[in-house]
């Protein structure tokens, strides 16, 4: 883009009605860092992601700071903050006051916190001095300004597997404020989380689509105990984060091979893992040597944040859309989550690009083996026709046995997460038992994340976010509070969402408008 | 290894609304009733028919062990389950002997209408009847099913004595069973029943049924309310479930 162009596009960001004053600075900010050029990559590489084969989600041309960031806000709260100069918390006032101030300081791609921390393990030594209703009250004011002040749905907080008062507070406040910040994820223990709190769970489920469920004990194999559960179902490392979130675009891939499906996996997808993995470099050189994130920031000074726990993700999407192609290829049509023979495929494309990604050695990765952890990629906002990560397409999911046979086998592949939404009927409302059976036989199977839908509820889940299903509605240019509602809007007509059947999934990152 | 057969209108691996938790149903073909409001009729005729078909217990139990990490349990429900008791007995049994399945409850889903023993059969395996009361007064029961509720009163005493009660249903119709006397008497008859069994009031609807229910009123929120209430003044707690 020249001068000119770039002119119309500061033009165009500046006059658009339907942003707020913050979302207009946050596009000018992206707007002013693509004036630059984008990290140096192989004719190869840039002419891959110029087709979209690769995507970088509209990250920015420079990065300056980590995609994902998960700050050590217990350490934090232990030690106080010399940055912010505020001591160490004491009271439940003041550990809230303490947090807030401390989100306001995380850098991010969307301008707002991915994660909020382990909210109830972070308050509950704060929580013994209130009675209930005083917990409840003071954890509600909490709550409201989390997304007052930081409205993007991505922004996440996580609790349990451990059953604590302010677990079962923070259920009952998010029940009560019908609000889609913060996205919440309840870790799940066997062992750990007993049935009442998942009951609880699905209580607030039913009510308002949250939390997310991950499975505790498949995280701590993978990643160890600090973990923290971000944006759209994303699990990095607590006190690191992710560099950077590059995706491989399998669609795209699978159009580019020829001859036997057999040979997609030995042959064209490890050229594009590796085009892939070069892109994923080049960004993560340019964050750690050329902007000096590690060199210059105060979390990184006060022991908050340690390049030594940053790893980077390596997206997957469109896997259905790849086998069914790949399928016909071979004249033996099949259709992922309904006929063995294209699971058998899908499977094994997720076990491949698993085992070379583990292989590709990445730069600033020490955290993870020197290699990025793969992750199913639920979708951006401008994609057409693309199935969202390793889910079956919206619309086409076959019963939820079938399916959950069907997405279970690739969920040990992607450590650092994988968003299959399974929609259960409303009639669940009545029977919240039976949700927790499923949620309870899915992680059995094998399953990583699990996310709820309620037929019909008032919460529209796009990806692994949440828009209220009002807010998609109105006029294209009211101004809109949450920044992700606008990515919604999109997404909901795009990939016709509400017309998927019971038992779904789907997710998306990033609106590439304000971008390119 | 077990060659019984059942005659099974149909199966479903997963519902939310067959008791508590998600639950594998059978439904047997055959009803002892012929229930005017009845919302499944294809499953009253006690014989073949073309949707349903013979299912042996060997066959259903390797179905079940399939989805079992994800239920709470197994309903037999009709048609009316005691029609075929050797079936359910034979299949109960071995889901209970099965380690793979013997973690899940068994229950029945039935119009009570069965001989004392038939209850002392199934007791050895399973954990509780859901059982219809249609309605306390034998004339308006008449009219409803089409027979006489004795062995339905009967099997609900027989089953609490046995520990077997899981609930008792009202399916409300307003004006045919609603009526204060019908109530008055319906909750003193549950309030004698020692424990009280748990109540559960369901509303009439038209979906599914034949021509001749289509003339009786649909139950509304009011009417099942109303009703909650006025079991609720004779002591009787009652839960309304959506029907």
């Amino acid at each position: 883009m020249g001068l000119d162009g770039h002119r119309s596009l500061v033009r165009s960001i500046v006059e658009d009605p339907s942003l707020t004053y913050r979302q207009r600075v946050h596009a000018l900010a992206l707007a002013s860092e693509n004036l630059l050029d984008p990290p140096p990559v192989s004719e190869a590489c840039t002419s891959a992601l110029d087709k979209g084969i690769i995507c970088d989600l509209f990250e920015g041309n420079a990065p300056y700071r980590p995609r994902y960031t998960l700050p050590d806000y217990e350490r934090a709260m232990r030690q106080g903050s010399r940055f912010l100069e505020l001591p160490a918390p004491q009271t439940f006032d003041e550990a809230t006051t303490f947090l807030l101030a401390l989100y306001g300081s995380v850098p991010s791609i969307t301008g707002y916190p991915v994660w909020f921390g382990n909210i109830d393990r972070l308050l509950a030594p704060f929580a013994a001095e209130l009675d209930d209703d005083e917990l409840h009250a003071r954890l509600r004011r909490f709550w409201v300004l989390l997304d007052r002040l930081f409205p993007d749905a991505f922004a996440h907080a996580n609790l349990g597997p451990g059953d604590d008062r302010v677990t079962r507070a923070a259920l009952a406040v998010h029940r009560d404020v019908h609000q889609v910040v913060p996205n919440l994820t309840l870790r799940v223990d066997p062992t750990l989380t007993p049935d009442d709190l998942l009951l609880d769970a699905m209580r607030t489920v039913a009510e308002v689509a949250q939390p997310h469920l991950v499975n505790h004990p498949m995280m701590v194999a993978d990643l160890g105990d600090d973990y923290g559960v971000v944006s759209c179902y994303n699990s990095l490392l607590v006190g690191g984060g992710a560099h950077t979130l590059v995706r491989l675009n399998l669609k795209e891939v699978a159009h580019r091979h020829a001859g036997p499906a057999a040979r997609f996996v030995t042959e064209t997808l490890p050229w594009y893992l590796e085009l892939t993995a070069e892109l994923i470099a080049a960004r993560i050189r340019h964050l750690v040597e050329e902007a000096r994130f590690f060199d210059h920031s105060w979390l990184v000074d006060e022991g908050l944040l340690r390049r030594d726990r940053f790893t980077a993700m390596f997206g997957l999407v469109g896997l259905a859309d790849c086998v069914e192609h790949l399928l016909d290829l071979d004249g033996a049509p099949g259709r992922y989550g309904h006929d063995d023979h294209a699971d058998s495929l899908a499977h094994d494309i997720v076990r491949t690009a698993h085992q070379l990604v583990d292989e590709l050695h990445l730069p600033y990765c020490d955290a993870t083996g020197g290699h990025a952890l793969l992750h199913s990629q639920a979708g951006l906002d401008s994609d057409l026709d693309l199935t969202p990560g390793t889910r079956v397409p919206a619309g086409a999911e076959p019963e939820l046995y079938r399916l959950i046979e069907a997405v279970a086998p690739n969920h040990r592949h992607f450590p650092s997460g994988v968003s299959d939404i399974v929609r259960l009927d409303e009639t669940v409302a009545d029977n919240l038992r039976a949700a927790v059976d499923i949620a309870r036989g899915a992680m059995r199977q094998g399953m990583r994340d699990v996310t709820f839908e309620v037929a019909n509820g008032e919460f529209v889940r796009i990806t692994g976010y949440l828009v209220r299903r009002s807010a998609l509605e109105p006029a294209a240019d009211d101004e809109v509070r949450h920044s992700s509602t606008v990515l919604g809007r999109g997404s909901f007509v795009h990939a016709h969402l509400d017309d998927r059947v019971a038992q779904r999934v789907r997710s998306h990152e990033r609106d590439p408008r304000s971008g390119r | 290894m077990s060659a019984t057969r059942g005659l099974v209108a149909d199966v479903v691996r997963s519902s939310l609304v067959d008791g508590p938790g998600n639950r594998y149903v059978v439904f047997v073909q055959g009803c002892t009733f012929n229930c005017v409001a009845c919302h499944n009729p294809h499953t009253i005729p006690r014989r073949s028919t073309a949707s349903s078909c013979w299912r042996d217990v060997d066959e259903l139990v390797e179905d079940i062990a399939e989805v079992a990490p994800f239920l709470s349990g197994v309903t037999v429900s009709g048609g009316e389950a005691t029609s075929q008791w050797q079936f359910v007995c034979e299949l109960f049994g071995r889901l209970a002997g099965d380690p793979r399945t013997a973690h899940l409850g068994r229950l029945v889903d039935t119009n009570g209408d069965a001989e004392a023993f038939v209850w002392h059969e199934l007791a050895r395996w399973m954990d509780g009847a859901m059982v219809d009361l249609k309605a306390l007064d034998p004339e308006v029961h008449q009219t409803l099913t089409l027979r006489d509720n004795a062995r339905v009163l009967a099997s609900i005493e027989e089953l609490n004595w046995l520990g077997r009660l899981h609930e008792v249903r009202l399916l409300i119709v307003p004006e045919l069973n609603d009526t204060t006397e019908q109530l008055a008497a319906t909750a003193e008859w549950l309030a004698r029943l020692d424990p009280v069994p748990p109540v559960v009031v369901l509303g009439f609807r038209h979906e599914g049924t034949r021509p001749a229910a289509r003339h009786w009123t649909q139950a509304e929120p009011r009417h099942l309310d109303a009703v909650v209430d006025a079991l609720a003044a004779h002591g009787v707690a009652a839960t309304q479930r959506p029907g």
